[in-house]
């Protein structure tokens, strides 16, 4: 009898557990507000832009008066989406309501984690590459590794902040009114605003997107055209825009990104990959100078990820700044007492791992099918952003610069990497066992330790209140790589002093375009 | 990259494999204690793969070597009544690759407790039928490191299984089968975002549920217990490992395993059962070919005097 009491208890308890945890998450920006800009940054349109001669480089025709038949019409499609509306229809203008920018940049995010994956070998020991005019082929183009996607991050940006400076100078130009304020009768489901709505802000971020987009992801036109349709039509649904705005954002938004795609057919990024003589100029270079050189620890050996990605042409100074005043000086000598000091250090935290570190290496690790590291920066600012109640413009403006400088700083630690072809600690001293992925491309400096340096400084420019914060995050992301065992303590210190170095290019910049 | 089966495979096989009769029954098998009777002692697993199922898609990986994952496991058992049963235990994991740079990782992993019930029995001729209901709740004992697969030592949920058995004995001969249902509690990664097939701005992962079935039979002796084994595993959701990817701990793992068990209680000293069986991964997903083997020593005593009967 008490055995089945006992039992019965158990049972009872089990089941009161199962239904009292549910699996449901709710994850950081689903239910993220609607944007209410403290300031909507009227005066935006004299901004300056990044490619753009000025705002008004291409031509966005004046709108209908809004007491034209035609306008009438177009409020009129508002009312006719809003009589039936569906559950679905409403989440929609939600989600989109919570900033185009932050949703686009979210969505960025997620194509780059999908496509963060390093091809598997053919059957012959070698390694495919991706081909970006086969992009639906094995290995899919591209592979969004750290470099691709920082670059990508950065274009994606930088051309939406261009195409939203221009979106604002026709706003002020023609000023034509919310339809909500042409018609008192509409129903609105988002906050309402004084911002001009021609040419709608959202559409030009759906233009830049799905136009930057056919670039970056070339085999992703299905699931980008449709969240634009989506984005476009919460507008519409919402009582945002008429249809008259949506098209003249768009199309404004087509022709900026055509100018920043042209310039990144020409970036030198294409040919990043080198070749086999490329990869054996480097090697041998490095034997030259009497220094132990990087090998590919994987098996089969991979060639070297993007060896010329530090040729790219750069958004915040010029390559012969990059050369003269951020390229670091070399590594430790592999022979010096420095290197091997540094190795037993590594040595050291590979054979002591604490969980509290571990904790640390697993936050910054960003490694294969994540958003990498200039993706975990952009969630940190976009956390951030959210609580800041930015325009559009601004939005744009603050991605802009912390991505550019990011790109920036992927191109600056990639040219050290292989200026110097150092040699990896687990290679050195085989005893050292990684706490996280081993990258296959030189040490020296860690791009982790570069890219937060470069994404604190902006940020901490941008939004001071939080700069102290930024710079630990950034100091625990570089301590990160050597508590995992796979970078020296030089190519951390070295790496966040260039990114700190890149991200003052980006103060100057933010200084200086109009927006403060 | 892919300690699946480690996890997968191995924990639950720790937890299924070990003996028989009536020391040192476990939650997958048809026998019980005596009331009063408790039954203690230690299982040491091993079990090693180099080939495994990327999805669907088989295997090495070089960059691994062979991975194997190492436990031993305390448990106990004791007799409440002749007919319900309570059961604990906790193992402590190392893992380990043969080739490559990646760490292994060791700890202590999940405590595991169990309640079996034998509410019916049937007996007609030398046939005898038992049904059985089990239920068992596990959770992890420590903050392991669940986001280093295949390194890392277990999963981390909090799970709670419901399992019927129903058990046939002929003579000597027995067969035994039983199904499992598996509610696997949401875990949390170190880091604050993941891709699986979209991308989740959080750090929390919904496990998908597991079902488990296995079907025993062999001879059943006084001193000698030697059975086969058929047991799957099906994870109930989860997606696949994406080409050359690293397994995630919410991944569609499954695994089909063969196996043996022998149990010997030694004749001159009746309270010492000793243990010993192996298997093989026959098929899979998402989970490492793997063989294993094991081997145990369990003592038992009577708590109180011995009932009569």
């Amino acid at each position: 009898m008490k055995s089945l009491f006992l039992y019965t208890f158990i049972m009872v308890a089990g089941s009161l557990l199962v239904t009292s945890c549910s699996k449901s998450i709710d994850e950081r920006t689903n239910n993220a507000p609607a944007l209410a800009p403290a300031n909507m940054d009227i005066d935006a349109g004299s901004w300056k832009p990044v490619l753009l001669a000025s705002a008004s480089e291409f031509n966005v025709p004046a709108p209908a008066p809004t007491n034209t038949p035609d306008y009438v019409a177009q409020v009129n499609e508002i009312k006719a989406w809003q009589k039936d509306l569906t559950g679905e229809e409403k989440s929609l203008v939600n989600y989109w309501s919570a900033g185009a920018v932050l949703r686009w940049n979210e969505i960025l995010r997620e194509l780059v984690a999908k496509y963060n994956l390093p091809p598997y070998q053919n059957p012959d020991g070698t390694y495919p590459i991706p081909n970006a005019s086969n992009p639906l082929a094995y290995p899919q183009f591209p592979f969004a590794n750290p470099p691709y996607a920082a670059r990508a991050y950065a274009y994606f940006s930088a051309a939406q902040y261009d195409a939203l400076v221009a979106a604002w100078y026709y706003k002020k130009l023609y000023n034509r009114p919310a339809p909500y304020k042409v018609d008192a009768n509409l129903n609105v489901l988002i906050p309402k605003s004084d911002l001009p709505s021609y040419p709608s802000e959202d559409a030009v971020i759906a233009g830049v997107a799905t136009e930057m987009l056919k670039l970056l992801f070339p085999g992703e036109q299905d699931f980008i055209q449709q969240k634009a349709d989506e984005h476009k039509r919460s507008r519409i649904i919402a009582g945002a825009n008429v249809r008259s705005d949506l098209e003249a954002g768009e199309a404004l938004g087509k022709l900026v990104a055509q100018k920043f795609v042209a310039r990144a057919r020409t970036d030198r990024a294409g040919a990043a990959v080198g070749t086999a003589a490329v990869w054996d100029q480097m090697e041998k270079d490095c034997i030259a100078k009497g220094e132990g050189y990087w090998i590919s620890q994987e098996v089969p050996k991979r060639p070297p990820m993007l060896p010329l990605f530090g040729k790219v042409r750069t958004f915040l100074f010029d390559s012969l700044t990059l050369v003269t005043q951020i390229r670091p000086g070399p590594p430790p000598s592999t022979s010096s007492q420095k290197f091997k000091e540094e190795t037993e250090e590594v040595l050291y935290y590979s054979e002591h791992p604490t969980r509290e570190r571990m904790r640390i290496i697993h936050f910054w690790a960003d490694g294969v099918s994540t958003v990498t590291p200039p993706g975990h920066w952009n969630s940190i600012a976009a956390e951030d952003f959210i609580k800041e109640n930015l325009s559009e413009v601004r939005w744009a403006r603050n991605f802009a610069l912390l991505n550019m400088a990011m790109m920036d700083a992927a191109i600056v630690c990639w040219d050290a990497k292989f200026t110097y072809y150092n040699p990896r600690p687990s290679q050195v001293d085989p005893r050292i066992k990684t706490l996280t992925g081993l990258p296959n491309f030189p040490s020296y400096v860690s791009g982790h330790s570069t890219f937060s340096a470069a994404a604190a400084t902006i940020l901490g420019h941008i939004l001071p209140s939080r700069a102290t914060d930024y710079a630990q995050m950034a100091e625990e992301a570089k301590m990160s790589r050597l508590y995992g065992a796979i970078h020296f303590r030089s190519d951390c210190e070295v790496g966040y002093t260039c990114g700190q170095k890149v991200g003052d290019f980006a103060i100057q910049r933010a200084k200086a375009d109009g927006a403060e | 990259m892919k300690r699946m089966l480690t996890v997968l495979v191995v924990i639950p096989f720790m937890l299924l494999l070990v003996p028989a009769r009536s020391h040192a029954q476990t939650d997958l098998d048809a026998i019980m204690m005596n009331k009063y009777q408790f039954c203690n002692g230690f299982m040491y697993n091993y079990a090693s793969w180099d080939h495994y199922w990327e999805g669907t898609f088989k295997r090495d990986n070089k960059n691994m070597g062979t991975v194997s994952t190492q436990s031993v496991m305390y448990m106990a058992n004791y007799g409440i009544t002749d007919r319900l049963n309570i059961m604990a235990g906790a193992p402590y994991v190392w893992t380990k690759a043969s080739a490559g740079t990646l760490h292994s990782m060791k700890g202590v992993q999940d405590l595991s407790l169990f309640v079996k019930w034998k509410p019916v029995t049937w007996t007609f001729g030398k046939n005898k039928i038992s049904l059985f209901t089990i239920g068992g709740f596990s959770t992890p004992l420590a903050d392991y490191v669940i986001d280093f697969l295949p390194m890392s030592i277990g999963l981390g949920s909090t799970n709670i299984t419901a399992r019927g058995m129903v058990d046939y004995k002929h003579k000597r001969f027995t067969a035994t089968g039983s199904a499992a249902y598996v509610w696997r509690s949401n875990v949390k990664l170190d880091r604050d975002s993941y891709y699986d097939t979209e991308l989740h701005l959080t750090d929390e992962i919904k496990m998908p549920n597991v079902a488990n079935y296995q079907l025993r039979t062999g001879y059943r002796g006084r001193y000698l217990i030697a059975e086969a084994l058929l047991t799957n595993m099906t994870t109930l959701g989860g997606f696949d490992i994406t080409k050359n990817n690293m397994p995630f701990p919410s991944n569609r793992m499954n695994a089909t395993t063969v196996g043996v068990n022998l149990k010997y209680t030694v004749k001159q000293l009746a309270n010492l059962d000793v243990y010993a069986g192996g298997n093989y991964t026959i098929a899979g997903r998402n989970a490492g070919q793997a063989t294993a083997y094991n081997a145990g020593l369990f003592y038992a005593f009577y708590f109180c005097k011995k009932p009569k009967s």
